[in-house]
This record gives C-alpha cells, structure tokens and sequence, in this order.
C-alpha cells in the first residue's frame, strides 16, 4: 500500500484529467462497464480503458468480476481522503475569513472618518 | 448564509488560489488588511494571540508578527512589494521555521457593487513540495481546530 503522500499525489494527478473527472461522476451514480463509461465520450473505448487504469491505479476506482461483466466502481474512501486532504486547509481560511467577516459586520468600529 | 470558500490547488504547480466574497464594501474589506488593530483579530490561528511587531500595508512596506502558543512562538515576516488601496496586494510570505522558503502572494479586491466584495488570492510557493507541505500542516492545524469547533458547538456554554 502506498504511504498517505503519494496516495493523495497520484490521486490528484488522476483528477486531472477533464475524462477522468467525467468518469468519477458518471460512477458516484453507481457502477458501470468500460462500455457503459464510455458511451458519452467521442473517444476509443481503448483510450476509455486507459484513463480507467489510471484511476485505478490511484485508488480512485475497483473492478469486480461478475459473470463476463467487470464492472467499475467508484473507491469513495479513496476520494474522501483527497477532499480531506483539501479541507484542513480550507478549514483553516474559512476560520480565518469568518473572523474578518465578524470584523467587517460589527457596527461599533468608527476608526476612521466617515461614520455619520 | 455565510459566504463559501473556493480552493483551487491544482496538480503539479507550486499555488493556491482561493476566492471568497464578503458582505461588506471593498473599503472595509481593505480597511481590515491595513489596520493591524484588525489583522490581529482575525488572521491569527484561532485561540492564538497574534502580536505584530511590524504592520506597514504600503507599497515598499513589511511586516512581522509572531504567534504565541502553547508550543512556543511562531514568527511570520514579509515585505509588500505593492499595495493599491481598495484594489490589490501583492506581499512576500516567510515563516521563521523555513527560511528562505518565500511565497509570493497576490490579492485582488473586486468591488461587486451593493456593499460587497471579492476576494481573490493566488499564493506562489517555491516548489510543488512545499506548497504541498503547507497545504498538509494546515490540514493538521485544520482538524484540531475542527474539533475544538465541534467541542464548543456540543457545549453551549462555549
């Protein structure tokens, strides 16, 4: 298993991609085949497959066998640890941004000169 | 409503950008940057006291501020290469504990019209790795603010 640091890296780099990112969304409404996935892509069910790979390889995304279907799942743990990732930061400068937000609505602050 | 904090931190370049709108005139917004009596209340990590040494938000002026914790004192320093009033920022960023490791960071005030304004940032860093590290310890700093959050929200007392 890859340490945290490149699990979040080769997530990011797999997210990317515009197709890849159509990918998650079209799986985050449930499991499809690479045939499934790529239906509404005006490239090769080859190229399809690669990004597939791709996303796989970063955790992103499984695939089961059923029968002789294979289809692809989504890995929402997987993202979730990427938005985590983000949202510590985010976490952050939203603090720090509704603090200035208070700062900005208080009424009782006249430093300055235009206060009627 | 509060207003909601856009990040873009995007794969393999060194920056953040991030976007947040305020319920206040662009004046008041600026006003809140060049007052350290304002900066302290709000740039600070929560719970810490922020003491500014230096506060010039003028072009050619810098700054140094230090934040006291638990842990010890944190320090912060930079210059402002440009400031335009009302408009745009443009200042240096250098933590104490990694030296040399410089970010550039730009601001935009965009004045939206009926008292509001748009903040926009794009934060520079020297390398990938580095950006990459800061985004990480803030997520450190994040979760355990987040618990204290969570802490004061399920005792009402606060």
């Amino acid at each position: 298993m890859a340490d945290d640091s490149t699990t979040v890296d080769l997530g990011f780099a797999a997210l990317a991609d515009p197709v890849r990112r159509a990918i998650i969304a079209r799986l985050s409404r449930g499991p499809a085949t690479v045939n499934e996935i790529a239906e509404p892509f005006a490239i090769s069910l080859q190229a399809v497959s690669k990004h597939i790979q791709v996303l796989e390889h970063a955790g992103l995304v499984t695939r089961t066998r059923q029968a002789q279907r294979r289809p692809v799942h989504l890995n929402p743990d997987a993202l979730e640890a990427l938005t985590a990732w983000i949202d510590g930061y985010r976490l952050v400068h939203e603090q720090r941004f509704r603090r200035l937000d208070a700062i900005l609505g208080a009424p009782t602050t006249p430093t300055r000169t235009d206060q009627e | 409503m509060s207003n909601s904090l856009h990040l873009d931190i995007p794969a393999a370049v060194p920056w953040i950008d991030f976007t947040r709108e305020f319920d206040a005139p662009v004046a008041a917004v600026f006003e809140a940057h060049r007052d350290p009596e304002k900066v302290k209340q709000w740039l600070g990590p929560h719970g810490y006291e922020m003491v500014v040494d230096e506060w010039d938000f003028t072009t050619g002026g810098g700054y140094r501020y230090l934040h006291r914790t638990e842990h010890g004192d944190f320090g912060f320093r930079g210059v402002f290469h440009t400031i335009r009033d009302n408009e745009f920022a443009l200042q240096t960023f250098e933590f104490d504990g990694a030296p040399d490791e410089v970010a550039l960071e730009f601001m935009w005030f965009d004045d939206l019209g009926d008292g509001r304004t748009r903040l926009r940032g794009r934060s520079i860093g020297r390398t990938v790795e580095g950006r990459d590290a800061m985004v990480e310890s803030g997520m450190q700093k994040g979760m355990s603010e987040g618990y204290e959050r969570l802490d004061a929200i399920v005792s009402p007392t606060g």
